[in-house]
């Protein structure tokens, strides 16, 4: 094994890492200047059936955060597979 | 049992609770002081972090501000809860792999200066005395209107707790008692918000009740043999009453994004936030724990807005169009209407002399309640300051929805101690973690790296514990003696984390070419540019309509953080490389364990 190799791996290591960190970013901007704030206005046309929520205020209010707590443990369990993948798992 | 033996018992035995935890946490190395052994399970962390981050404005004032902005809230609840994100995705993982003990460490090594590192260590003193100052009040509050002693007192009070703690168990007494205060807080917010629910909606969860139906035993009354949606109801009731509708916002919408992202970007950028994530043992913990750190934030988040909506609801309902003396068949004030109108937090003005509260849109008074000593025809307290342009007869101050829902819900005596206790958790947990950062950037950041680095590490602690102890003398003077613009500050801490750290700390982990010269310039003219224009606008006269476009001062850590990057960027592009030792650093911490790292180098 030479260095070059293991700098390759980390390389790869790097990229697969930002792609993950983008499609969860895109998420995080989706649901919260996206839903919550610039279409807001006209997701309040539709109510959450069942429910007194007008979408854009319940993305506003509350869904924004649910899905912020879900994307973080969505994140680590993607990144530990990574790690596992590259074999860079700390021990 | 009254009210006042309730609030002894239950914020004695809390008090007693978070110092059996310090003296059993006690710190005997300085790695113990500052990241608590770097040993902390990312579960424990998580709840510390919570604790840690909501402070007495979270508890005892956002839930208040959400009810009088309506949709407009969402920019702190958005705001203060996506910048965890950033902080697990973009920061917590790479500054663990880091290791070392502050912001100001990765600031000052990764730019090879140590001027980087004192311009890092001055922005994370200021901010965190910003900060602490208003939890001191908070604290000198809770004390003064549940347990009737003298503000000072109460500051003094909280004051020897924290330095108990804080000063003998360092990060580790910290990262364990406020675990506990996390626990204790959360119990005080959620009870009074479930019995809330349970009267305004019948529903068992607010996150439920909050888009549910009137009904329960207030909720009917409200409902009025309608059946109609909360939230409904709500629109219509500040609609005839000439608010906006609740649910839809009155700022602009830029100014909605900007101010979002500058309260995310600030909260990912607090030095007393980022420095949870060096107790953890692992990079994997470090990601994991700021999911958790969210998940308990996320919490007491989501239950705000409901209670907020509910508060705002009950309060409309019970006060609008009702007599202020008890009239026998009339609509008439409740009994904590007066309560409150006593502590000052809450005053009426019987502007068209009929004996009953208007409460519609406009100011009431001119500013805060400035009391005369003199009753008027019903017994009201009297004030001079009165706004004659609008009809609105009533001023609350926000305050009062947290502190006051239980009474006004009507529930039992020990639930009104018990958010007293979680009052005085919220602030505590948050001065003790701010005052943590002011003492490690003095005796580590200055002392340690800049001027006398060959002090020993029994040195280095002590200096530590002095430094935290002359933190917390400080944050007590600015406590019993607030300066009058604290409330304005805070849009300063957040901005200047906004377009200071954060910027720099982002770059230094994904672009290499990222250098000293860029950053220590971006850093400056970021922080020029947004104190500027809060100064401008806060402390000069500036007036809403010379908003570069709308922007509010709150918001302007956006462009702020906007301009830092390019500055950063383009002088970057410019200066000599970044070393390569650094260059090695950056690839050391962006890979969890050490196999391309420096140190499989050597």
């Amino acid at each position: 094994m030479t260095t070059g190799s293991k700098q390759d791996n980390a390389d790869r290591y790097w990229k697969r890492n930002l792609r993950i960190l983008f499609s969860l970013l895109a998420v995080w901007w989706l649901v919260s200047f996206g839903a919550g704030i610039l279409w807001a206005d006209s997701l309040d046309s539709i109510t959450i059936p069942g429910t007194g929520f007008k979408l854009g205020f319940w993305f506003a209010q509350q869904g924004s955060i649910y899905v912020f707590v879900a994307l973080i443990f969505i994140y680590s369990w993607l990144m530990n597979r990574l790690d596992r993948e590259f074999d860079v798992r700390e021990d | 049992m009254d009210v006042q033996t309730w609030t002894f018992i239950i914020v004695g035995g809390t008090f007693a609770l978070y110092i059996g935890i310090a003296i059993k946490a006690r710190a005997s190395t300085t790695g113990d002081f500052y990241i608590a052994g770097g040993g902390v399970h990312p579960v424990v962390n998580g709840m510390a972090t919570g604790a840690d981050w909501m402070s007495a404005a979270s508890f005892i004032s956002m839930a208040g501000l959400i009810s009088f902005m309506g949709y407009d809230g969402a920019v702190y609840l958005m705001g203060w809860t996506g910048g965890y994100v950033l902080l697990a995705l973009l920061l917590a993982p790479y500054l663990r792999k880091f290791g070392k003990f502050t912001v100001p460490d990765f600031v000052g090594d990764r730019y090879y200066s140590n001027g980087a590192r004192i311009v890092a260590v001055v922005c994370a003193v200021f901010v965190s005395f910003t900060y602490v100052a208003g939890q001191m009040r908070g604290v000198g509050v809770v004390f003064s209107r549940f347990l009737e002693v003298d503000i000072n007192t109460g500051v003094a009070i909280g004051m020897a707790i924290v330095f108990f703690y804080a000063v003998l168990g360092g990060m580790k007494g910290i990262t364990y008692t406020q675990a506990a205060q996390y626990c204790v807080l959360i119990f005080a917010y959620l009870v009074p918000a479930i019995f809330i629910s349970i009267l305004l909606t019948d529903h068992l969860i607010p996150q439920i009740g909050f888009g549910g139906e009137l009904g329960g035993a207030i909720g009917t009354q409200v409902a009025d043999g309608e059946t109609i949606k909360l939230l409904d109801k709500l629109n219509q009731l500040n609609t005839d009453l000439g608010f906006a509708e609740y649910t839809s916002g009155k700022k602009s919408m830029l100014d909605v994004l900007c101010i979002t992202g500058a309260l995310m970007a600030g909260t990912a950028g607090l030095p007393h936030v980022i420095v949870r994530f060096y107790t953890v043992p692992k990079v994997r913990d470090a990601r994991i724990s700021a999911g958790w750190a969210l998940f308990f934030i996320a919490i007491l988040y989501t239950t705000a807005p409901a209670v907020a909506a509910f508060a705002r609801t009950n309060l409309i309902e019970t006060v609008s169009e009702a007599n202020y003396a008890q009239v026998e068949g009339e609509k008439s004030i409740p009994q904590w209407f007066k309560t409150w109108e006593d502590t000052g937090l809450l005053a009426w003005v019987d502007k068209n002399s009929d004996g009953k509260v208007q409460y519609v849109a406009g100011a009431a008074l001119a500013g805060k309640p400035s009391f005369t000593d003199q009753r008027g025809s019903h017994g009201e307290r009297l004030v001079s300051n009165a706004n004659p342009e609008t009809q609105n007869e009533l001023y609350v101050d926000r305050d009062i929805i947290v502190l006051a829902n239980p009474e006004i819900a009507d529930l039992p005596a020990w639930v009104i101690a018990l958010v007293a206790a979680g009052g005085l958790a919220a602030a505590l947990s948050t001065a003790a973690g701010l005052l943590l950062v002011v003492s490690t950037s003095i005796s580590h950041d200055l002392l340690k790296r800049v001027f006398v680095p060959s002090i020993t590490e029994k040195q280095e602690l002590l200096a530590a514990r002095i430094a935290a102890a002359f933190a917390v003398m400080i944050a007590g003077y600015f406590g019993i003696n607030p300066p009058g613009f604290v409330a304005q500050v805070v849009a300063f801490a957040f901005g200047l984390a906004a377009s200071s750290f954060f910027p720099a700390i982002i770059l230094g982990i994904f672009v290499k070419r990222a250098n000293r010269e860029g950053v220590i310039s971006g850093m400056l003219v970021g922080i020029t540019f947004t104190a500027s224009y809060i100064i401008y606008f806060k402390f000069m006269g500036g007036t809403a309509d010379q908003f570069w476009f709308g922007i509010s001062p709150e918001g302007i850590g956006s462009l702020g953080m906007v301009i830092n990057f390019i500055v950063a960027f383009v002088v970057s592009r410019f200066t000599p490389e970044t070393p390569k030792d650094v260059q090695e650093l950056v690839e050391h911490i962006r890979v969890p364990a050490g196999s391309s790292g420096p140190t499989a180098a050597h």
